[in-house]
């Protein structure tokens, strides 16, 4: 893997609605920064009127930083995760 | 009569209430939540009263701020809509210890409705045909299992504190069972607070027609005739529409009277709704009871003459049942489309979004119920329903004709609707003929794109 080059690529809202980062309360969350995720793997999920998406990984990668605030209402293309790309 | 209500919902059926009090010199108190400020039944009340920030949970499903709301605006009464607190029994309850009454069904009637299993049992007990299934809830898998092989599948399991559609799951043979039955009841558990679970047959091929009750305080019980909602996605109804274009009369009076006797075996009183399953060898079951004021409540008002929500105040005020609702006659034809921001090619995804153009569909035999209007950002904290369209005439094609051309008229953009969807259903063959069952939205679908994501 070589770090020095890997491009850091944001992954961000679809639409307004509500941010989740755990699959329901009782359980943890999909994902924690530092953890490898795989292209279209399932990393929080979003709630916009009472219907639920889930919010997938663009690409192979790592997670760097988590910007969203879990329940927290976002924006349509506010920004929610930064992925550092395999 | 009351002087003033407290209206506990929000959007078009708070609207719906609004209007209706104030045809009746009633003043109204309106409840918002913080992303509710620029929601239309704001704008339309006599008063308006901040209840909470933007989650349901401490606004509209609040009970300590709207019983506050209620006190402070000096109401008489509360009317709960639909949905919300509208079947919540400890809110009705909480209303009538403080002194305000609670314009729907009694909180015994909530707790029957409201517990799926209880419903069953007292309305079998009247005589009315109910849905082959265990007798009340199932313990454990081993249970289930025999339940199940006795009723033969295919079987649902469905929470006891659902209803709505809600908290079903379909098992097509043992197998299934067993991957679903735990799932099944940890759902109901996270999602009604309650896990306990039955097993009911699952019919073929059914038909939803449902019958419109009115009970006043004295014991009295009146029909409006039924509605069908056959037309469903994932148990959530698209289309309804009064009368059914399946039932004969010898059927429809059958149903009729199972539908009163229901209503009498649990006492109900005020508004509700008894609903059914029709198999396609015209055997009916009773399937719940639905203690509220309807979403498609307004194609019954388009064939009858009637106001429902008026006849709810009136019989929370006490007065009785006007004789002439015995023995009404329906009239004509209604159709109700369900309209959501969401979009039908793109699995349903919502929509949210500024309404920048509203162009709203008139003329004859146009009803329309809505809380939108030019300018107005849809919030993402509710559910997608933004307007009901109603189309009524003489007959049933008429009808028909009429929505259709009033689908062509709606504009409203840039978010998507499911507008487009109903017009192709309108253009169905099968939809023309009043031939459809509860599988008719799949070929609207394409294959594998409506599983969950």
């Amino acid at each position: 893997m070589n770090g020095g080059n890997s491009k850091r690529i944001e992954v961000r809202a679809p639409m307004s609605g509500i941010f989740y980062r755990k699959p329901a309360p009782d359980q943890p969350p999909f994902v924690e920064v530092g953890d490898r995720v795989k292209k279209r793997q399932v990393l929080a999920l979003l709630e916009t009127m009472k219907v639920f998406q889930k919010v997938r990984s663009p690409s192979d990668g790592r997670i760097v930083e988590i910007i969203a605030q879990n329940e927290s209402p976002v924006r349509d293309n506010d920004p929610l995760f930064v992925i550092e790309e395999d | 009569m009351f002087r003033k209500i407290l209206i506990a919902n929000r959007g078009e059926i708070a609207l719906r209430v609004i209007r209706a009090c104030r045809e009746m010199g009633i003043k109204t108190v309106a409840i918002f939540s913080e992303a509710d400020r620029e929601c239309l039944h704001v704008k339309m009340a006599d008063e308006a009263l901040l209840v909470g920030p933007a989650p349901s949970s401490k606004s509209y499903l609040n009970i300590d701020a709207i019983l506050e709301a209620a006190r402070s605006s000096k109401a008489d009464a509360v009317h709960p809509g639909y949905g919300y607190l509208a079947e919540e029994e400890k809110f009705a309850l909480a209303c009538q210890k403080e002194g305000f009454v609670f314009i729907g069904p009694t909180p015994e009637n909530l707790r029957i409705a409201g517990d799926k299993i209880w419903a069953k049992e007292t309305v079998s007990r009247a005589g009315v045909p109910t849905v082959p299934s265990s007798e009340g809830g199932v313990a454990s898998l081993e249970d289930a299992m025999d339940v199940a092989s006795r009723i033969g599948y295919p079987v649902l399991i469905k929470a006891a504190g659902g209803g709505g559609g809600r908290g079903i799951r379909v098992c097509r043979n043992p197998s299934e069972l067993q991957e679903e039955f735990a799932i099944a009841r940890a759902e109901a558990r996270a999602a009604f607070g309650n896990e306990e679970v039955y097993i009911e047959k699952r019919i073929v091929e059914p038909r939803h027609i449902e019958f419109q009750i009115l009970a006043d305080s004295r014991g009295r019980v009146v029909h409006l005739g039924e509605r069908e909602c056959t037309i469903q996605r994932r148990y959530q109804k698209l289309i309804e529409e009064s009368p059914s274009p399946r039932l004969t009369p010898r059927l429809r009076r059958e149903m009729a009277d199972a539908a009163m006797e229901a209503a009498r075996a649990v006492k109900y009183v005020n508004a509700g709704t008894i609903e059914f399953l029709l198999d396609p060898d015209d055997r009916y079951y009773f399937m719940e009871i639905n203690a509220r004021i309807q979403v498609e409540h307004p194609v019954t008002e388009q064939v009858t003459g009637i106001d429902l929500v008026k006849e709810q105040i009136r019989i929370a005020a006490g007065e009785g049942l006007d004789p002439h609702l015995e023995g009404l006659e329906p009239r004509g034809w209604a159709i109700e489309c369900r309209i959501n921001a969401e979009d039908p090619e793109r699995g349903f995804l919502p929509c949210p979004g500024v309404v920048e153009i509203f162009r709203p569909p008139g003329g004859y035999g146009v009803r329309l119920d809505t809380h939108l209007y030019q300018g107005y950002e849809l919030p993402m904290y509710y559910d997608s329903l933004i307007a009901k369209l109603i189309a009524y005439d003489r007959t049933r094609q008429g009808a028909i004709s009429i929505m259709r051309r009033a689908l062509e008229e709606f504009l409203i953009e840039p978010i998507r609707t499911t507008i487009p969807l109903h017009l192709r259903i309108m253009n169905d063959p099968d939809f023309q003929k009043g031939e459809f069952s509860t599988d008719f939205i799949e070929r609207f679908i394409p294959p594998g794109e409506d599983e969950e994501d």
